[in-house]
């Protein structure tokens, strides 16, 4: 798959559990492309940032 | 007025920020937080102290807007727009593949630093536009599962993953505009 695809994948699976062809897909990608790992980090840091937001923001943490 | 009702009543402007950061409607929100404070105010009986009054405070506005999500929700319809494809469009080329390498993150280390980070956070997701920005809240604050937002808002499953996508790709260009090509040497 292209990028898009594969990223569209990363961003989907904040969401929804991916079937095994889709979790497949981008793994095989991963091993010939240095763009979309680097996507999946910017997602990983974007979910601990969000996390930390919602927790600020209800009161969880000074 | 009590020590507790005076420390309800100093939560306004935050849980007005946040009513509106989940609703995007003045009204709607004053609504929510009003009815969320004469709540928390008559119920401050039943609060046990084994959360912070803050915790409490917010969970309670939670239901209230939620409350006025469902009261609204025809007025809540979403299309997408030539400016969704935009955001697309500066991130890939036509051949699928990314325009620019993306960068590599460093998230922000220290504490002044976090903060700012999670102002400009909060801003970005401010910025989402309308339905967009409400759908995604809805996950990322109310924590619902994406079938929990389907009943809410009357979407389909397929329409509330594209636009989570869509919210979470505005996001990331928002936060690289305003945060990461700001903080890297």
């Amino acid at each position: 798959r292209s990028c898009r695809d594969v990223s569209a994948l990363v961003l989907a699976r904040e969401d929804r559990r991916l079937n095994w062809s889709e979790r497949l897909a981008i793994r095989v990608h991963f091993m010939i492309c240095k763009a979309c790992p680097r996507f999946e980090q910017q997602v990983r840091t974007m979910r601990g940032a969000l996390d930390m937001w919602r927790s600020y923001r209800n009161g969880e943490e000074d | 007025m009590n020590d507790v009702q005076q420390q309800i009543e100093s939560f306004r402007p935050m849980l007005m920020r946040l009513a509106l950061l989940q609703l995007r409607n003045q009204a709607w929100a004053e609504d929510a937080v009003s009815e969320a404070m004469l709540a928390a105010i008559e119920g401050v009986g039943s609060f046990s102290q084994r959360s912070k009054l803050q915790t409490w405070v917010v969970g309670i506005l939670k239901y209230k807007v939620l409350d006025q999500l469902r009261l609204h929700q025809r007025e809540c319809a979403y299309a997408a727009t030539d400016d969704d494809d935009a955001i697309e469009d500066a991130v890939y080329v036509p051949n699928g593949h990314f325009r620019d390498l993306p960068d590599t993150w460093d998230p922000p280390a220290q504490a002044l630093q976090q903060s700012q980070f999670l102002s400009v956070l909060e801003a970005c997701m401010d910025a989402l536009p309308g339905q967009l920005g409400r759908v995604f809240l809805m996950r990322e604050w109310l924590e619902f599962d994406t079938a929990e937002i389907c009943q809410e808002l009357g979407l389909s499953s397929t329409n509330v993953w594209q636009m989570l996508s869509r919210a979470r790709l505005r996001l990331r260009q928002c936060l690289q505009v305003n945060w990461f090509n700001h903080s890297t040497p």
